[in-house]
């Protein structure tokens, strides 16, 4: 269940990166690269249980929380989103259910100039997963 | 439609059309918004805009009920819209012309009011694989209450209704067949004459959903010979919010109210109340008076033209994002029935919708991605959804060829 997000790669780390490029094509190839690093969630894990839906593309969340520390497995079908889901374990994954609730997920998305994303109205099951992690108890 | 038959056309110009449209003018994320989602919803011109404005600043006032002249001026132009909109799909009387919210209330009226009183256990209603949601769960929620099945007629590999099918499950038990003129998701024009007559030599009746037809081409009720047509003004330029329920008279007169409230009632007591005649009966409560005349602007807009000149550009249109489509590499078209309008739905080998959506709004260029309320039809393809582009009248060749540079390059991200 490792991944590189929420430890070798913060959500400090993508905010200078992203921040660092100027035209939108960057910004995606950097996305998409980002969810090429996300390890695909094997097929078995991929259950009613796991997924969020979302009307344009779909999102699996599976966790498990070991010491307090909550590990996070994301996959989507789409790479787009594949990306996002990486930003946003590298903000989640690996931290205490503390450190989730602190953390202020609409101001990082604002600042990677990323919000519209995060919208309800996207339908990309981004939303559901946040409010679905925070939810963990 | 004599007066304006007699009145001389506007001739056809893309660019001058272009310009009665303001939203059309602005940059989106740094790129000239190319709009290729009007499927979904079209565009309005600035007659429809000033006529609402109009509205409020001028004339505005309840309808029906006010002893006043603004009142009065109020109720004549909402009356006048339901005339325009009579004569715009040749209803034989304008008290044909229930105002809904849309289509999608349209169609849940007719299951509510006549499925309801209608239905009997065993019943079935028959709708196609290519329907939108709304036409399909407002039978269900129906047909789950009064014991009554809904079935669907299967769509072939090119998204054509397979009429085989649909005559193989046809029978005496089937009571009403709900079928779209035209396909949200692909544009497939349906044999909707056959099936209507079809439907009635079983003693079914007929619904049709208009919604992606009526800003195609010329619909009439009369010729088509079904028994309910429903369609929405958002799709045809103008307002959200406001649609039309047509219904043979007979039907709409045998059916009980839909909503109770103001307007719809003759006579209320405790002891009993009777109701309005139509169309009143099925309009509770005050109605979308700016909205009715926001419609009746759309419509006198686009009579103005010769709309055969209209149809051969949205052919046009077409026919070109058909050739590119040809030529792009690994783009996989979705719906490929001879008979089609203002649809391309595709997916490019190894995108998903969802991508090439987002990569293609991020040029500017405004496009629908998903299963587009059709779970059922997206099954049919077995595919997730499709990225689809649908045109207008006001679409040009070169925002059809902006498209495909577009995919080009999210082709070049994402592959």
């Amino acid at each position: 269940m490792e991944n590189p997000f929420g430890t070798n790669i913060s959500s400090q780390d993508i905010l200078e990166s992203l921040n660092f490029f100027d035209d939108w094509e960057q910004r995606y190839s950097y996305i998409i690269e980002l969810g090429r690093e996300l390890p695909p969630m094997a097929e078995d894990k991929k259950t009613e249980k796991n997924i969020v839906r979302g009307c344009q593309s779909q999102v699996w969340l599976d966790y498990e929380i070991i010491d307090g520390k909550v590990h996070l497995q994301a996959d989507s079908d789409a790479f787009i989103v594949k990306g996002l889901l990486g930003l946003i374990l590298a903000a989640y994954n690996n931290k205490t259910l503390d450190q989730i609730n602190e953390f202020d997920i609409d101001q990082y998305f604002l600042d990677l100039g990323l919000e519209k994303h995060l919208s309800p109205i996207r339908g990309n099951g981004l939303k559901a997963m946040v409010a679905k992690i925070k939810s963990f108890n | 439609m004599l007066s304006t038959l007699s009145k001389e056309k506007r001739s056809f110009n893309v660019e001058e059309i272009r310009k009665d449209f303001p939203i059309l003018e602005q940059q989106v994320n740094g790129y000239p918004l190319v709009y290729l989602d009007n499927a979904a919803t079209t565009q309005k011109p600035n007659a429809v805009i000033d006529a609402i404005s109009r509205y409020y600043r001028t004339i505005n006032a309840n309808v029906h009920r006010g002893a006043h002249s603004l009142s009065d001026a109020a109720t004549q132009e909402f009356e006048a819209a339901r005339s325009t909109l009579a004569n715009f799909v040749n209803s034989p009387a304008p008290e044909q012309i229930i105002w809904t919210r849309g289509t999608t209330e349209a169609i849940n009226l007719i299951a509510h009011c006549w499925g309801r009183a209608n239905l009997a256990k065993g019943d079935r209603i028959l709708v196609s694989e290519l329907e939108h949601h709304s036409n399909i769960v407002p039978w269900q929620l129906v047909c789950e209450e009064k014991g009554a099945r809904v079935e669907p007629v299967r769509v072939n590999q090119n998204g054509e209704i397979d009429l085989e099918d649909f005559h193989r499950l046809l029978d005496e038990r089937v009571r009403l067949v709900s079928i779209n003129h035209v396909s949200n998701v692909l544009g497939s024009v349906n044999p909707v004459k056959t099936i209507i007559d079809s439907a009635h030599s079983v003693g079914a009746l007929c619904v049709i959903d208009g919604a992606q037809a009526v800003s195609h081409f010329p619909v009439d009720v009369q010729v088509l010979n079904c028994d309910f047509y429903c369609f929405s003004a958002h799709k045809l330029f103008g307002p959200t919010g406001i649609g039309v329920l047509w219904g043979r008279k007979q039907l709409l007169e045998s059916m009980p109210p839909y909503q109770g409230g103001g307007e719809m009632i003759e006579q209320v007591s405790f002891s009993g109340t009777t109701f309005n005649g139509l169309p009143y009966k099925f309009e509770a409560g005050t109605p979308d008076i700016a909205g009715a005349i926001g419609f009746k602007a759309a419509v006198d807009y686009l009579s103005v033209f010769d709309r055969a000149e209209l149809e051969a550009h949205e052919y046009s249109l077409l026919q070109y994002c058909i050739e590119l489509g040809r030529a792009f590499e690994s783009i996989k078209r979705i719906g490929t029935s001879d008979t089609q309008v203002g649809v391309y739905s595709f997916l490019l080998d190894g995108c998903h919708p969802a991508d090439v959506g987002t990569l293609l709004d991020q040029q500017g260029i405004a496009v629908r991605t998903g299963h587009h309320c059709a779970q059922p039809l997206m099954k049919v393809f077995s595919i997730p959804g499709t990225v689809r582009a649908s045109f207008s009248i006001y679409n040009t060749h070169a925002e059809i060829d902006r498209l495909f540079a577009g995919l080009e390059k999210a082709r070049k991200f994402l592959q």
